[in-house]
């Protein structure tokens, strides 16, 4: 009964916070005044100063995507070097080299396309300026690049026989300073108030309770007896050479609580640690954990009611919130039940208690104990609706049909919400498709929003919509195939091939969570996800703004009797009927071999 | 080309500002902040009984004592990282196995079999399922309260208090439910041992 409440709960504070951000966005990218304005406002005109920027000024479609391609192209060669000489710069306490080159460029095609996808271990990897100089910027700039996209396309549907579309730097400029950084400096604070680190020092040790006995090749003894004092191990009675005694546990530090506000709230991903949220030092109890889990979805939730406000129909807002919100709500419940099941491996014919008393039950496995099924369900939901990819649990461990959800969510282009702009644009793809198709069916010419959809907008917006399963299908049938692969599964059979489909779906959504025992960080790997991170990311923006730049000039069309109305529930399930049906017709036959091909043989 | 050359010194500008402004500017406040408003927690909760450290109450530590409270199954790591003297340092990682399989399935058996015989008392009871599987992190700190009661025959037994005794320390280590609601109701491992073993004051 908790847990229904909790579900409840998690959904109703996202759609209450989501309102009223989705109208403070909405003024702060009309220029208009907020109550941050009074402080925010003359550091705007700073930067504009600083830079020489016109406010005004109006880009067409093309200066817009040249500039977005150049400035995310800086982006990617500066990570990509820091990461490369983080050894000899300073901000390095734990010591670390500097990171090799096909991580390093994995890494940072991964932050500048909003991904995440971490073939590195943060801890280990990385250094506290590469954490902070490097990644935390990127996660600021990419969110901020989806929303400026969306922007162009938004006032591609207002705007009338016009060639300008915005100014790129304008647009980034009041995303970060209007809306990021004061939305970020909250969530930091609470995180570090509830006991997420955030220091400069270098990693700690602390002593064991009990300390742990390792052989010469590294690995545990198993029923040691250990004498500290003297120093010597006995397995039963007799004594073990060589042993060495672990008695004390290394404790990471860092700037984390900083960096995990703004991975969670610009649908970034990237954890600090290498097991991102699950990690108790970056989600230490329910309290952070709920900030972090309504923060990973309420921008991209808040941008449907800027979409409504910014085109003056928020009808048509609601109708898109409620397309992505029912999805969302099936995905959940499926993922709920099946993770409270569990599978009847774990359950040993009932010599396993799974049962939800005084404990969360259902299936444990790479789940944290302060957060169970419920609030572990929700977030594998939640990060991969979004395209955020961070994760509170392991994906990897779930049960099969409890982990196809999350895989298909992100198979789906990444639509359900999104990543902060990218997902709305997406969507708005799959929208002008609908329209598209469902008046071939009426037999009328298309409009959306009262601009008429015509070849163009429809060669671009199919683009839009199938970048993600061409990356994943292409990329994953080659992965499947190539020698060695199998070095770097953690699972045999069915559950293997689905730690490729995963890996590929999560790069082709810009996604960023993993199977995470699954090994990404080969060179193969590294180059062939990089690039499906980078053709999933920019095709689709290209794209959109190509669709912006011609719906801005065209002029708008009078609503008639003939019209097909885009915001009433036919619509809405027109809407979530295609997106199904481009997802499960590209992707059911991969999700048999894997997930469902699992499923089937553990119950046999 | 055109736009290309002029956008280019532009790009390279506002990339060096919002690198000062999101990289430094931005995580000095929150650094310095967080270091004046919460100290103890900025700096990773390390648990400290008369200046001597004890722990950090975040991690999880592997424990097989049968006097101490055992915690999840967790699959150690020793050799990521060392201190200044090269000695091994012990940290922990998730399994990501699949549940579904049946290598999983032999190694639950193995599991339950092992509790059962250090837990004689509760050989017919059904193993509460936190303490046969790994955690998301590989370093939880805690267990479930069922998981926590399956353990306090034993406990008792072994450290020559009553069960009641044990019962008591491990309620005063219990955390409800952020406001009630949130989360999940947990056993906080490491303090229930140190109170166990009289560091910390029951």
């Amino acid at each position: 009964m908790n847990a229904v409440i909790q579900y409840i709960l998690y959904l109703g504070i996202l759609i209450l916070l989501a309102i009223p951000l989705g109208g403070y966005i909405k003024k702060v990218m009309a220029g208009e005044k907020t109550f941050l304005s009074r402080i925010l406002t003359p550091c705007e005109n700073a930067v504009y100063k600083v830079m020489h920027i016109d406010s005004g000024e109006q880009m067409n479609w093309k200066k817009y995507a040249v500039s977005v391609l150049i400035f995310s192209g800086i982006g990617l060669v500066f990570l990509f070097l820091l990461q490369l000489l983080q050894g000899v710069l300073p901000g390095n306490p734990q010591g670390l080299p500097g990171v090799k080159w096909d991580l390093s460029l994995n890494t940072a095609i991964s932050f500048i396309t909003n991904t995440n996808w971490q073939a590195y271990s943060g801890e280990s990897t990385l250094s506290y300026l590469t954490q902070a100089l490097g990644l935390t910027v990127q996660n600021f700039v990419s969110a901020a690049t989806g929303i400026a996209v969306l922007f162009a396309l938004i006032r591609g549907f207002v705007k009338v026989k016009t060639d300008g579309l915005g100014s790129f730097w304008v647009d980034i400029t009041r995303i970060v300073i209007h809306i990021l950084i004061p939305l970020n400096l909250v969530i930091a604070l609470a995180l570090a108030g509830g006991g997420v680190i955030q220091n400069l020092k270098g990693g700690q040790t602390v002593p064991l309770l009990e300390p742990v006995a390792v052989n010469a090749e590294g690995e545990i003894i198993e029923n040691a007896v250990i004498d500290v004092e003297t120093n010597t191990v006995t397995v039963f009675g007799k004594a073990v050479e060589d042993a060495d005694i672990v008695t004390e546990q290394f404790v990471p530090m860092g700037p984390a609580a900083s960096q995990v506000a703004i991975k969670q709230s610009g649908t970034n991903g990237g954890g600090y640690m290498g097991v991102n949220s699950a990690h108790p030092l970056e989600n230490p109890n329910a309290f952070t954990n709920l900030i972090e889990m309504i923060s990973l979805l309420l921008i991209p939730a808040a941008l449907c009611f800027t979409f409504g406000r910014c085109v003056k129909n928020k009808r048509q807002g609601v109708a898109l919130f409620m397309a992505m919100f029912l999805c969302l709500v099936v995905a959940l419940g499926c993922v709920a039940v099946r993770e409270q099941i569990a599978t009847p491996q774990l359950i040993q014919d009932g010599a396993v208690d799974v049962s939800a008393v005084d404990q969360a039950g259902g299936n444990m496995e790479g789940k944290e104990t302060r957060f169970g099924i419920a609030a572990s369900s929700t977030w594998a939901v939640y990060t991969t609706a979004a395209s955020n990819g961070s994760v509170n649990s392991m994906h990897d461990s779930f049960t099969p049909l409890g982990g196809m959800v999350p895989m298909l969510l992100m198979q789906l282009g990444e639509v359900i919400f999104g990543g902060t702009g990218c997902g709305l644009y997406g969507m708005l793809a799959f929208a002008i498709l609908t329209v598209f198709i469902a008046g071939l069916m009426v037999g009328r010419t298309p409009e959306f929003l009262g601009k008429k959809i015509e070849p163009y907008e429809m060669k671009w917006a199919t683009l839009v919509c199938l970048a993600t399963p061409i990356a994943i299908l292409v990329g994953s049938g080659i992965a499947a195939v190539f020698p060695g692969i199998e070095a770097s599964l953690n699972n045999a059979g069915a559950h293997g091939f689905s730690e490729i489909l995963y890996a590929f779906s999560s790069a082709g959504g810009n996604n960023g969570s993993a199977f995470a025992g699954f090994n990404g960080n080969t060179v193969f790997l590294n180059l062939s996800l990089g690039l499906v991170m980078l053709f999933v990311r920019f095709l689709p923006i290209v794209g959109t703004l190509a669709i912006a730049g011609s719906l801005a000039r065209k002029k708008l069309v009078a609503v008639s009797a003939g019209t097909l109305s885009t915001q009433n529930p036919m619509f809405v399930f027109l809407l979530i009927f295609i997106v199904l049906l481009v997802g499960a017709l590209s992707f059911f036959p991969s999700l048999a071999l894997g997930p469902i091909a699992e499923f089937l043989s553990s119950i046999g | 080309m055109q736009i290309l050359k002029k956008a280019l010194p532009k790009a390279a500008l506002i990339f060096l500002i919002f690198t000062l402004l999101c990289g430094v500017v931005y995580t000095a406040v929150v650094t310095g902040l967080s270091r004046l408003l919460f100290p103890h927690q900025a700096n990773g909760s390390i648990i400290e009984v008369d200046g001597k450290q004890y722990g950090c109450e975040l991690l999880g530590q592997q424990y097989t004592d049968d006097a101490h409270l055992w915690g999840r199954i967790m699959k150690l790591d020793v050799s990521t990282y060392v201190d200044e003297d090269g000695k091994r340092l012990l940290y922990a990682a998730p399994s990501n196995l699949s549940p579904a399989s049946e290598e999983y399935e032999a190694l639950v058996a193995e599991r339950v079999e092992k509790l059962r015989a250090a837990n004689p008392d509760r050989d017919t009871s059904a193993v509460p399922v936190d303490l046969i599987t790994g955690s998301g992190s590989g370093l939880d700190p805690h267990i479930s309260p069922a998981a926590a009661e399956y353990q306090v025959p034993r406990i008792a037994k072994a450290s020559g208090r009553t069960q009641d005794e044990v019962r008591q320390i491990i309620e005063k280590c219990t955390e409800g439910r952020f406001l009630g609601l949130f989360g999940e109701e947990t056993v906080h491992v490491l303090k229930v041992n140190l109170m166990l073993d009289g560091i910390l004051t029951a």
